[in-house]
């Protein structure tokens, strides 16, 4: 089996280690994935995977996913929380592959929040 | 929840919730005496031996925002439902192991499903934390150690796209060999 090397993770730090400069450390936008156990049984792995598809698909290096328990509200479950820099966290729910591509397009990347699938606006923060 | 794979993740927020720095996610399986254990051990906050007593009970929860705790009692019925149990061992300020055993061939036994996304989760979303995988099956085994993946990282985030991408393949090839040994 062909494991991966560390001449792979080498080439990748020379790599981002010429471009980590650019970046100033921060990161513009945070997608927090909801994961209590009401979360993952009603599909939020997928959603998280399907995020870090796009992220990885779009290049966008300012954007970084974490996970959190669960917010209460298990029946509107699978939710993210969405915070872009200086802007209210926006909080989505009943979510599925093709809602989280639209928010990440429009939301993460647009700046505009998807209202129809949005369930509250500016209720946390974790900045 | 599905498949034990779920499980997986579902436990692993729990060490995450406790403060863990160290997450070891060990996965046995053994034909010749027809077992499947999962065990997931961290060093984070344990418990109290009065917490430990109430934890199975799905009435149960540290949580505020709601009166259930279920990740837990689901994972022990899963277990039962197989020939199968779930036991704990604690220390408050040390850590926690959650071990599930089940009867590998049992009828009612939840398949182990998609293992790599359930790593991959919690590698890209927690970056910080030293996860460890080992996988045994029967002779065969996988380990995958992210402490020693960061160090030759040399502080390029652990969830750079392209990082997440090399373990994610490192993982499926395992696991396209360890399912083709079934066959």
């Amino acid at each position: 089996m062909a494991r991966l090397t560390i001449e792979d993770l080498k080439k990748i730090k020379d790599k981002q280690k010429a471009t980590f400069s650019l970046r100033e450390g921060g990161y513009r936008a945070k997608v927090t994935v909801h994961m209590g156990t009401c979360g993952i049984a009603a599909g939020a792995r997928e959603v998280m995977t399907v995020l870090l598809d796009e992220i990885a698909q779009s290049k966008a290096e300012d954007v970084i996913t974490t996970t959190s328990g669960c917010a209460g509200l298990c029946a509107r479950e699978p939710m993210v929380t969405v915070e872009l820099l200086n802007k209210p966290p926006v909080k989505y729910g009943d979510l599925n592959k093709e809602k989280i591509r639209e928010i990440f397009k429009e939301h993460v990347l647009g700046g505009n929040p998807v209202e129809k699938y949005a369930l509250v606006v500016g209720s946390e923060t974790t900045y | 929840m599905q498949d034990l794979s779920l499980h997986i993740l579902d436990i692993a927020e729990n060490s995450i919730a406790a403060g863990a720095t160290e997450i070891r996610i060990k996965i046995v399986e053994d034909t010749g005496k027809n077992l499947l254990l999962l065990e997931i051990s961290d060093n984070g906050k344990g418990m109290d031996s009065k917490t430990v007593q109430q934890i199975t009970d799905p009435f149960f929860t540290t949580k505020t925002v709601r009166k259930v705790g279920l990740g837990i009692p689901l994972l022990a019925q899963a277990a039962r439902e197989c020939c199968g149990d779930l036991t704990i061992k604690t220390e408050k300020g040390k850590g926690t192991t959650i071990s599930a055993c089940f009867q590998c061939d049992h009828v009612d036994r939840k398949p182990l499903g998609d293992i790599c996304n359930t790593l991959i989760v919690l590698i890209a979303s927690n970056p910080e934390i030293d996860f460890i995988f080992e996988h045994r099956k029967d002779d065969d085994v996988y380990t995958l150690n992210i402490a020693d993946i960061r160090k030759e990282l040399d502080g390029v985030p652990l969830n750079t796209p392209e990082v997440i991408k090399i373990i994610k393949d490192d993982i499926s090839a395992w696991l396209i060999i360890a399912n083709n040994m079934l066959q």
